[in-house]
């Protein structure tokens, strides 16, 4: 694909997770494949309930079980040394999930952020404490002392002003930025080689959304790690990653280079999204919402996800076949059957 | 800190003064009084008793003075001199009644609240963090047992099971030869072998109830985007659960402090009269009967004076548990 000179970190191969409700079975992520590279970024967007936060917990395997498993697919982690060495290759949906490989994944290969900046600290402990925490987890020689000393200078970098005072700090004495500021700390403290960044500026307003946008790129840069960047907002995803994937119920409909995206949107699905953004120019278009809304997830329909909304489809056709997932120009995938 | 304890207490003389005229007073609602409530007793038995002797005893113990006067006499003499009356059922004072069963009473309540917990919240977590698993089920079903079996009944079959089984009388907190004998260390072996039953029996009904309440604050907050933060750093389950969620699914607990006092005397009144207990709750139980005025309204406003005190206690560690109120509440 469109890396293809980066080494590859994380290759999701059919990865299918669901949940089984006693409303029925939810296939939150219905053969999901895609690849990670050193350094790059990926963006994932789709309305929400698509399954773009499944897919992140199915690689941390941190999916709430039961109701949810993972049934089907690969996803191979490619594990390197400290010193530079390749080390391993580990399909983390053979690890047990509260097992030691894994734990040793979480945290210090990949770092995770999340939505609720406001929940998302537990409000008994210093913020300083549950940095430090992940020092000590994956550090065995690090002493309290120097856990502490990391967690500073960790808080420094992410622009905590006053990180020696600030260290000693409940998490209601920050404001929502900060505390994020304070979890993107916690997520590289251990200097991971992936960050999955799950929504993590939704809940904030925009002139700190765009501070924390910007703060996660810089930290992209200068640590030189790998990002997924996922997002319900198009303009967001486009300006954070290199390459982008939409994903609608479980699927991937489209998946291309973010140039490819922005200039040559193929899928329905992304042309919808598309026109239902503000443009970027801000030029006075009329914003054209989706229509309908997502069709219930226990639904499932012999063929295409989007029939039911889409403005293109082909009666008859789209929904007696299912698509498949084709590359129609080179890294550029789409799920539809005008393309077929 | 300081400012906010000193309001606390405070506030307490306002609550502790309403207490004690709702409790004198209402003490004294019902018709009649005990003096001739006595009266009516010795002539039924035939004792004849001159209305000069009456008389006599209305005005030692005040009943010819209105309510209001009495009260003052009474408040006055627990504020001013430490006396809390005069008992005429037991035909002693107050104070000597108070001085042997309250420190037994607070002292048991106190251990049984201690053992709920120590039982209930290992098993409330484990439910918690087991869900539907067949030890949850059986955890569940024994707090509904637990909850649902009166305490007094089981009483009763424990203390006979143990005496017609092993000969043991669970009866009281002494064996019959040490009850007048000084301390020693076999009187204390003793004790503790009396004192598991009434802390079983007393604290069932907690434990049940605690075992009820950590699991589901502890399923709560196990699905807190806390827990997930933490578990995505790496932290293994159990040092996890411990160090987050059921520090957030115990806290509540202590504010349950302040109910065991009342809750002791009267849901286990029962179990103290079956078990021979030496605590207030059953001086409180027939000194109400027998409108035994000072007797009843010294136990209630005792009784409440420790509850609020209680209350304040559970506060005060509420507050320094949790950083959110020692910081927002207070830092103000
Ligand atoms: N813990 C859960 N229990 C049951 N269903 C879930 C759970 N988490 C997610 N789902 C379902 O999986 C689907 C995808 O959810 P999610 O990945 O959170 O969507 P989003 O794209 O907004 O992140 C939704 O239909 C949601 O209802
Ligand atoms: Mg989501």
């Amino acid at each position: 694909m469109a890396a293809s000179e980066n080494s590859v970190l994380v290759e999701v191969q059919d990865l299918k997770t669901y949940f089984f409700l006693h409303e029925g079975t939810v296939k939150a992520v219905d053969g999901v494949s895609f690849s990670i590279y050193e350094g790059r970024s990926l963006g994932v967007i789709g309305e929400s309930g698509c399954g773009k936060s499944v897919t992140a917990q199915s690689m941390m395997r941190i999916v709430p079980s039961p109701p949810g498993r993972e049934v089907d697919g690969k996803i191979e982690m490619y594990l390197w040394e400290n010193g530079g060495g390749f080390a391993e290759v580990v399909d983390v949906l053979q690890l047990k999930p509260s097992g030691a490989k894994i734990r040793s994944i979480r945290g210090k290969q990949i770092g995770m952020i999340f939505q609720e900046p406001m929940t998302a600290l537990s409000p008994l402990h210093t913020v300083g404490n549950q940095i430090a925490e992940a020092v000590l987890i994956h550090e065995q020689d690090a002493s309290k002392h120097q856990a502490r000393e990391r967690a500073i200078d960790m808080l420094g970098r992410v622009g905590i002003p006053q990180p020696h005072r600030l260290v000693d700090a409940y998490p209601h004495q920050l404001s929502g930025g900060m505390r994020q500021r304070a979890l993107i700390a916690m997520a590289l403290i251990c200097g991971p080689s992936l960050l999955i960044a799950d929504e993590p500026t939704t809940a904030l307003d925009v002139t700190i959304e765009a501070q924390i946008l910007e703060l996660i790129k810089e930290l992209q840069t200068s640590l030189g790690m790998a990002l997924m960047y996922i997002s319900h907002d198009l303009a967001v995803v486009g300006e954070m990653s290199d390459e982008i994937m939409v994903m609608y119920l479980g699927h991937v409909m489209e998946h291309a280079s973010t140039d490819d995206i922005f200039d040559n949107p193929l899928h329905p699905y992304t042309l919808a999204l598309w026109r239902s953004v503000p443009s970027i120019e801000g030029k006075l278009e009329r914003l054209i919402p989706i229509s309908g809304s997502l069709p219930s997830p226990f639904a499932s329909q012999p063929g295409c996800r989007f029939f039911s909304r889409c403005d293109r489809r082909m009666p008859g056709v789209c929904d007696a076949t299912p698509p498949s997932l084709k590359e129609v120009a080179p890294g550029h995938k789409v799920r539809c059957l005008l393309y077929e | 800190m300081l400012l906010y304890l000193i309001r606390r207490i405070l506030m307490l003389v306002p609550i502790l003064i309403l207490m004690s005229m709702v409790a004198f007073f209402l003490i004294q609602l019902p018709p009649g009084d005990f003096v001739t409530f006595r009266i009516e007793q010795l002539r039924m038995s035939g004792i004849e008793v001159s209305d000069n002797e009456a008389q006599r005893l209305m005005v030692q113990f005040g009943l010819d003075k209105p309510p209001m006067a009495r009260y003052v006499w009474w408040v006055s003499g627990i504020v001013l001199r430490g006396n809390w009356g005069w008992s005429l059922q037991w035909n002693k004072s107050v104070n000597e009644i108070l001085q042997e069963r309250i420190p037994m009473t607070v002292v048991i309540s106190l251990l049984a609240l201690l053992f709920s917990w120590v039982v209930a919240i290992p098993i409330g977590i484990y439910s918690a963090t087991h869900q539907y698993s067949p030890m949850d089920y059986v955890a569940t079903f024994l707090g509904f047992i637990g909850v649902a079996t009166p305490g007094f009944l089981l009483a009763l079959i424990a203390a006979w099971l143990l005496f017609s089984q092993l000969g043991f009388s669970a009866l009281g907190l002494h064996s019959p030869e040490y009850i007048n004998a000084p301390w020693s260390t076999a009187k204390f072996v003793d004790l503790l072998k009396h004192l598991w039953l009434p802390l079983f029996l007393v604290g069932m009904g907690n434990t049940a109830s605690t075992i009820r309440v950590v699991r589901n604050n502890l399923l709560d907050e196990l699905n807190k985007q806390y827990v997930i933060t933490a578990r995505s750093k790496g932290l293994s389950e159990w040092k996890l659960v411990w160090k987050y969620p059921v520090r957030m699914a115990i806290n509540p607990l202590l504010s349950t402090v302040s109910w065991v006092l009342p809750g002791l005397v009267s849901g286990t009144v029962l179990i103290d009269i079956v078990l021979s207990l030496q605590t207030i709750g059953p001086v409180l139980l027939r000194a109400t009967l027998a409108q035994d005025m000072y007797l009843a309204g010294s136990v209630v406003l005792l009784l409440s004076a420790l509850t609020v005190i209680g209350a304040l206690i559970g506060d005060v560690l509420l507050v320094l548990v949790d950083p959110r109120i020692r910081f927002g509440r207070l830092g103000k």
